[in-house]
């Protein structure tokens, strides 16, 4: 196992060396660059500018600089639209928000998710299975767009109770409405996968048996049909954690969380180059790493599996 | 599901009388045990009436979808309402043009949208995964190697830099989408092309010298045709929603058309001055489309692959 | 224009303000409103600035801040006027091309050190610096500061820049050309003090919260980027007894509608008006609605260069269709914002500027709509040969509604076919600024009050000139505009070619479309430049 663990880890470096490469001459090809502005920059003005950010070198030079840059200094660049800081800054800002509402997200999410997913299992073809097959069907086509402008005009607008945006430090009156936004959909997908892996799990032989020894119910669902159920839910959490602490520019848009997915988004739009490589190696880092902690969650819980 | 007991018995009863009813082929069987699926079947049925009126409702129409109904734009709260009188059934969106007609045309694009995306996913995806796992050795750790890499570049900024690059074209922008929505495809697919290779159909081919990529067309790729089925069926109402968080990003389809992402993110903003219907009858339309592909994507794997649950 | 008088009185009393000290607490000294007892100004702003470095920020969102934290050598009033900063005032020499400020001698910075003469050089040569880079170092040379150019093209030593300081009170500035204007350039952050030790010492970190040093009203004590920022009194500042409001945040909000849900909620004192929404809110918040001129235009502009399609190079088309657009319909039904109708280039709020009489504005739009059937068929186009072309605009939701309406109003009228592009800014740059376009939108914000800040942009060396409109007359009649003593003719005479060959077709000129609490005194709705200084703000009590 160790060992497994070892050599994933060893293939994930050229995998991020040459996610740093594809994503670095892919950034250059979007029209405009992070100069371009609406009153054109006189031409030594620009050609000033360029020098600053070495971006009058060729290609190849500008990211050698940049990944010797990473290696010797940690120093992943500076930011071109927000020049009093570097996309360190930006990162160290931004993702310990996002991380946070994002966590909190998954959290609940799973846990409803899987409460609901294993009730509606148990209750199969009871008006509480429908409702919850319509409800996370429902949830799940609902986009966040939608309803993040509708949670600030109930919770803010006509109820009062909560504040409409910001962040402040992660109190919890600001992370309410994030954390329902944006665990709405994954809550729903984690239902119906638990919901069908539940079923196909109790209509097994194994449980067949159990149940024919005469087990109580209660005691077959938690000791025997939890275990193989959660297998397909996750494979499914592992991808799902990293895009919920990292996909979340409308969560960023709407509640004003000052979150990473809202500077990865501008950063693209603005040809923020640094800053976007800066966000897409943290990014690719985490599917990464979380692939493979799915990877072993999934292998604790599959005694087939053998590494 | 609903149809849980009566389809294992079915199976049990199949089973029973074996090679007893010759020529049932696996589609009809799929397709028996489909139609048994209430849900399914419903959602086909929802499926079919929102198609139906992507057809036959423009013959009500009294707008077209870009014409503005100069004489009551400028008051869009009290006179946009939706109404027979005026002929708007479904009101007028926030610049005075006939919601009926938009929508008509918004699901049209949705769907078109989506069943593009879906349909590029699929080929791109099926071929990939068939031939990295039927000719194996290093070509197929080399292309599985390749997913991995590209799997670990964030949807996002893929999202962003097609939008930015492909906006003239939306068109393109989606065939580039479904380009990068390939990578579970083909890993599925290879996956079930490694348990395929072996089988004696397989082999038989390869004996009488048929070329390696006609026999992944020939006898790998429909006997994958399933799960290909399947997956595509899901892939479309996720496409839906890619299209309509571009369209939230103000980077969709071009005016005067639109889509129903771009109605709903118009509608959602609008919600605050009271203008409800302007959410409320695209995002129908938009729930009713999603939840019914979901319901059928659901309804399919189950006729389709019977020991799956 | 729907100014509220209320506060037109409000803002013409504060322009006094400097004028005496606050006497109680609890009583705005000029108007005698009672003051309410949180003196917070909370506010709306679209998007994170790019800095708070006088010299590096680039938006107006940035400039709004920056002039709170620093202070120049003049500033605005309500008006716009030029009153006094870290200057009393200046002299000009002879040849009208070197300045000499003289500086107060109480100003300070929030460390307590002086503001010197020597802080303001310091600054302006690193405007200039190449090192820095600053992306508005050409606004320098806009100033026309001697080397100031020769600098920034590397072929001079920073030191070469034509300002000194011979005393610690005096500051010199060499010009050269005569530029009437200059005086109002340094209202512009660009022009800002920096405290020199403070920069050394920090470099790059220097504008972060903890580090940051400033001379103006305020000091900045917190910035979390995309959400908030917060600048708060300055107690060294040098005029610090009549500052009222202790507490400015701006809280980035992106979205308009969720904006205006938080204002409505209480959480904001400032939002902008979403296009088409003023009359509702107008009428359930007379008093919060606001509306006011601004110094902006908007209008789209052909392509005119080898590119372009050859319809364009046709007046007659372009006539036609600056004819068939129905601005009431933008300005009343689709923006509704208290926006003028436009058909000069130059907006009416300019200062010194009087509209010339164009005979497209005279007209009925009947009438135009006849006129431009007329033309378009004596081009030869008509229903067995239709016009089209393509028209591009940047993503937003109120450029998207007028292209639509433009698009329809010309497809109905006149059977053009325009094809709507919707592109993404810097796309849409590359596109407009490479003359890859047929029609494309444009908007201009004038970076000063005066007509040749928007007609420049029509002469054939203008950067921004996207659609490539050269007239020989027009260049000449605005170079000669910078000396001249009798502007007002010359813009007439431009403003009437332009409307004669109509290279570009305007369509309505900005107004300043606010929800503001009722609450908030001091707002300068009269400074169409909107250059606002929340050190002449006030809340009242209520």
């Amino acid at each position: 196992m160790t060992a497994y663990i070892i050599r994933r880890l060893f293939v994930a470096v050229p995998t991020l060396v040459i996610l740093i490469v594809v994503c670095f001459y892919l950034m250059q090809a979007a029209p405009g660059g992070p100069f371009t502005s609406e009153r054109p920059l006189p031409p030594q003005v620009l050609a000033n500018i360029e020098a600053r950010y070495g971006l009058d070198q060729p290609l190849w030079k500008q990211m050698w600089d940049y990944l010797v840059g990473i290696v010797t200094r940690f120093d992943f660049g500076p930011s071109f639209a927000y020049k009093d800081r570097d996309v360190n800054d930006v990162i160290a800002q931004g993702f310990p928000v996002t991380l946070t509402y994002g966590a909190i997200s998954f959290v609940v999410a799973t846990l409803v998710g899987v409460s609901l997913g294993v009730a509606a299992a148990i209750r199969h073809n009871t008006w509480l299975d429908y409702i919850a097959v319509g409800a996370t069907f429902s949830a799940q086509a609902l986009p966040n767009f939608v309803m993040a402008p509708i949670l600030v005009i109930v919770f803010t607008w006509q109820l009062g109770w909560l504040p409409g945006g910001g962040w402040n430090g992660g109190q919890w009156q600001y992370v309410v409405m994030p954390v329902i936004a944006l665990s709405t959909s994954y809550m729903a997908s984690i239902a119906r996968i638990t919901r069908s892996s539940m079923l196909e799990t109790l209509n097994s032989n194994f449980i067949r048996t159990a149940r024919a020894k005469g087990l109580p119910e209660r005691t077959v669902i938690w000791r025997h049909a939890m275990k193989p159920t959660m297998l397909p839910v996750v494979s499914y959490l592992g991808p799902t954690f990293v895009a919920m602490i990292t996909g979340s520019v409308v969560i960023d848009i709407y509640f004003s969380t000052g979150g990473i997915g809202r500077a990865y988004v501008d950063s693209a739009l603005n040809r923020d180059y640094a800053v976007m490589l800066g966000v897409t190696i943290l990014y690719g880092g985490l599917t990464v790493l979380f692939n493979l902690v799915a990877d072993i969650a999934y292998a604790w819980l599959d005694p087939k599996i053998r590494y | 599901m609903v149809h849980d007991t009566a389809q294992s018995e079915r199976i049990i009863e199949a089973l029973a009388e074996g090679e007893a009813v010759q020529g049932r082929s696996l589609w009809q069987d799929a397709r028996r045990r489909f139609f048994q699926n209430r849900a399914a079947t419903g959602a086909l049925i929802c499926l079919g009436l929102v198609v139906l009126f992507t057809i036959v409702g423009p013959v009500f129409a009294q707008w077209s979808n870009e014409e503005i109904d100069w004489a009551r734009m400028g008051d869009i709260a009290t006179e946009g309402r939706p109404s027979i009188e005026t002929g708007h059934y479904f009101g007028l969106d926030e610049l005075g043009r006939d919601l009926y007609a938009r929508t008509i045309q918004a699901t049209r694009t949705s769907l078109i949208v989506g069943v593009i995306g879906a349909f590029v996913a699929v080929i791109i995806g099926t071929l990939y995964g068939a031939i990295s796992g039927f000719v194996g050795g290093w070509v197929d750790n080399l292309m599985m190697r390749t997913v991995d890499i590209l799997i670990s570049i964030p949807y996002m900024f893929i999202i962003i830099l097609l939008m930015v690059m492909f906006e003239r074209s939306f068109f393109m922008l989606f065939v580039g989408i479904g380009v990068v929505s390939w990578l579970d495809m083909s890993r599925i697919v290879r996956g079930q092309t490694l348990s395929l290779k072996n089988r004696e159909f397989v082999e038989a081919a390869k004996a009488a010298g048929v070329g390696w990529f006609k026999i992944i067309l020939r006898h790998i790729v429909p006997n994958l045709l399933g799960i290909v089925v399947v997956y595509a069926t899901l892939l479309v109402p996720l496409m839906i929603l890619v299209e309509s968080f571009i369209s939230f990003l103000g980077l969709g389809v071009q005016e005067p058309n639109t889509s129903l992402g771009a109605l709903i993110s118009e509608g959602a903003g609008t919600v605050i001055y009271g203008t409800l219907w302007q959410l409320g009858y695209p995002l129908f339309f938009f729930l009713a489309t999603i939840i019914s592909l979901f319901f059928v994507g659901d309804g399919l794997r189950d006729a389709l692959d019977p020991k799956d649950r | 224009m729907t100014f509220k008088p209320r506060f037109l009185a409000a803002t013409l009393l504060a322009t006094t303000i400097a004028a005496g000290p606050i006497l109680a607490a609890e009583m705005h000294p000029v108007t005698g409103e009672p003051l309410a007892e949180d003196q917070t100004f909370v506010y709306r702003q679209l998007d994170e600035f790019s800095s708070v470095d006088p010299q590096v920020v680039e938006d107006v969102d940035g400039s709004n801040v920056v002039r709170d934290l620093f202070e120049g050598l003049m500033n605005q009033d309500a008006e716009g006027n030029l009153v006094p900063g870290v200057a009393t005032g200046y002299t000009l020499s002879d040849d009208k091309m070197t300045y000499t400020f003289t500086l107060r001698d109480n100003a300070k910075w929030s460390n307590g050190d002086p503001v010197v003469a020597g802080d303001f050089v310091y600054a302006w040569k690193r405007a200039v610096n190449p090192e820095l880079a600053s992306p508005y170092s050409w606004f320098m040379e806009l100033m026309s500061i001697e080397n100031a150019a020769a600098i920034i093209a590397g072929e001079m030593e920073i030191d070469a820049l034509g300002v000194s300081a011979p005393d610690d009170r005096t500051l010199v500035v060499k010009l050269t050309k005569p530029l009437p204007y200059f005086p109002q350039m340094v209202t512009h952050a660009t022009t800002f003090p920096v405290n020199p030790a403070v920069v050394e010492a920090f470099g790059a970190e220097w504008t972060k919260p903890e580090n940051i040093v400033s001379n103006g009203a305020y000091v900045l004590t917190e910035h979390i980027p995309n959400e908030r920022s917060v600048r708060e009194k300055n107690p060294m500042y040098w005029d610090a007894d009549n500052v009222i409001i202790e507490r400015t945040v701006a809280l980035v909000i992106n979205d308009e509608n969720t904006a205006l849900t938080r204002y409505l909620a209480g959480e904001l004192d400032r939002t902008e008006v979403p296009a088409g929404q003023f009359p509702r809110l107008q009428k359930d918040y007379p008093e919060e609605a606001i509306s006011f001129p601004r110094l902006c235009n908007y209008y789209y502009t052909f392509n005119l260069s080898d590119t372009g399609p050859e319809a364009f190079k046709d007046v007659r088309v372009r006539k036609a269709l600056a004819l068939a657009v129905d601005r009431k319909i933008i300005t009343e039904n689709i923006l509704a914002g208290g926006q003028p109708e436009a058909y000069t280039f130059t907006p009416a709020a300019t200062a010194g500027f009087e509209v010339p009489d164009i005979e497209m504005a005279a007209m009925s739009q009947a009438e135009r709509d006849e006129q431009a059937r007329e033309l378009l068929a004596e081009a030869g186009y008509g229903p067995d040969n239709p016009l089209t072309f393509d028209m591009i605009y940047n993503t937003s939701e109120a450029h998207k509604k007028i292209a639509v309406a433009m698009s329809q109003m010309w497809k109905q009228k006149l059977g053009v076919e325009a094809t709507l592009a919707n592109m993404e800014w810097k796309t849409f740059l590359e596109v407009r600024g490479n003359q890859d376009f047929e029609l494309a939108r444009g908007a201009w914000c004038g970076d000063y009050n005066e007509a040749s800040t928007f007609l420049d942009l029509l002469t054939t060396p203008s950067g921004y000139n996207d659609g490539k409109y050269s007239n020989a007359m027009v260049d000449e009649l605005m170079a000669s505009a910078a000396t001249a003593d009798d502007t007002q003719s010359i813009y007439t005479e431009v403003e009437q070619v332009i409307a004669e060959e109509m290279p570009i077709i305007p369509i309505y000129h900005y107004a300043g479309v606010y929800m503001m609490d009722s609450d908030v005194g001091g707002w300068p709705v009269n400074n169409v430049e909107q250059n606002w200084y929340s050190k002449d703000l006030y809340k009242i009590a209520e």
